[in-house]
């Protein structure tokens, strides 16, 4: 029992900064979506029995982590959105292929969707689950994580008024060569 | 024994499905994972490895629950 300790422990620690990604995407602040990684934390360690080693633990955790979301949310009803600012000051210190304003737009967009689309495109897009996956920690079938990713998708791009190809990235020569470059 | 290359699962996504529009060539994906990616890649606040230690070291007194539950 004990034995299984330092390696939950390590492997708790090594998903942590992932997990908080997907805090802070899902409730659009550093502030809150701190609050909510401490209390997955805190619920993940008293659960940690049920939790069978060499299983997915990423997947775990984000379930519980979206669960705690969930059920604060309907304790307190969702805030008005206010951007708090610190997503913003801490680009300026971590520069990026994207200006500060423009990671502002998306994550405007971004907190724009429905949670159920917002949770899907995250989870899939950028968390690096699988359809499959994303699906059980939502609690819905496959199909519908589908069409919750599909609707993000298209509603980001008429947001943020970007086609659906990039003009840059690792791929951009080859893109090019099947798509009409921006004139 | 676990190998090392679990954790790196977690900051290089695996290939995306061709049919997702959120693979490589897509300016909504690459533009979601440098948001998401802005977020990972900070440090890992104190507070959750003070937390971390805490809950650690209230296992070996199991008569003693964590604190600020």
């Amino acid at each position: 029992m004990t034995a299984e300790t330092p390696s939950f422990k390590r492997e708790l620690l090594a998903t942590l900064p992932s997990l908080r990604a997907f805090a802070v995407s899902l409730s659009g602040k550093h502030d809150k979506a701190d609050d909510l990684v401490q209390d997955t934390m805190m619920k993940a360690w008293a659960k940690q029995s049920s939790f069978e080693m060499g299983t997915n633990i990423k997947a775990w955790l984000f379930t519980i982590l979206r669960n705690e979301y969930y059920s604060q949310m309907r304790k307190r009803g969702r805030e008005v959105q206010d951007s708090d600012g610190i997503f913003t000051e801490r680009m300026s210190v971590h520069p990026s292929q994207y200006g500060v304003l423009d990671l502002e737009d998306f994550k405007k967009a971004l907190d724009s969707l429905p949670d159920d689309q917002r949770e899907a495109v995250v989870l899939i897009g950028a968390s690096g689950f699988s359809y499959e996956e994303a699906a059980e920690i939502c609690n819905c079938a496959v199909g519908t994580m589908k069409s919750r990713v599909s609707r993000a998708r298209s509603r980001l791009q008429d947001i943020l008024q970007v086609s659906g190809e990039a003009e840059y990235g690792p791929d951009a020569v080859s893109t090019q060569v099947t798509t009409l470059p921006h004139l | 024994m676990r190998d090392k290359s679990k954790m790196n699962e977690m900051t290089n996504p695996r290939p995306r499905r061709s049919d997702d529009g959120l693979g490589p060539n897509s300016d909504i994906g690459a533009k979601l994972r440098a948001y998401y990616g802005t977020v990972q890649e900070e440090p890992i606040p104190e507070k959750f490895l003070d937390l971390l230690e805490k809950l650690d070291q209230a296992e070996d007194k199991p008569a003693t629950p964590p604190k600020g539950n």
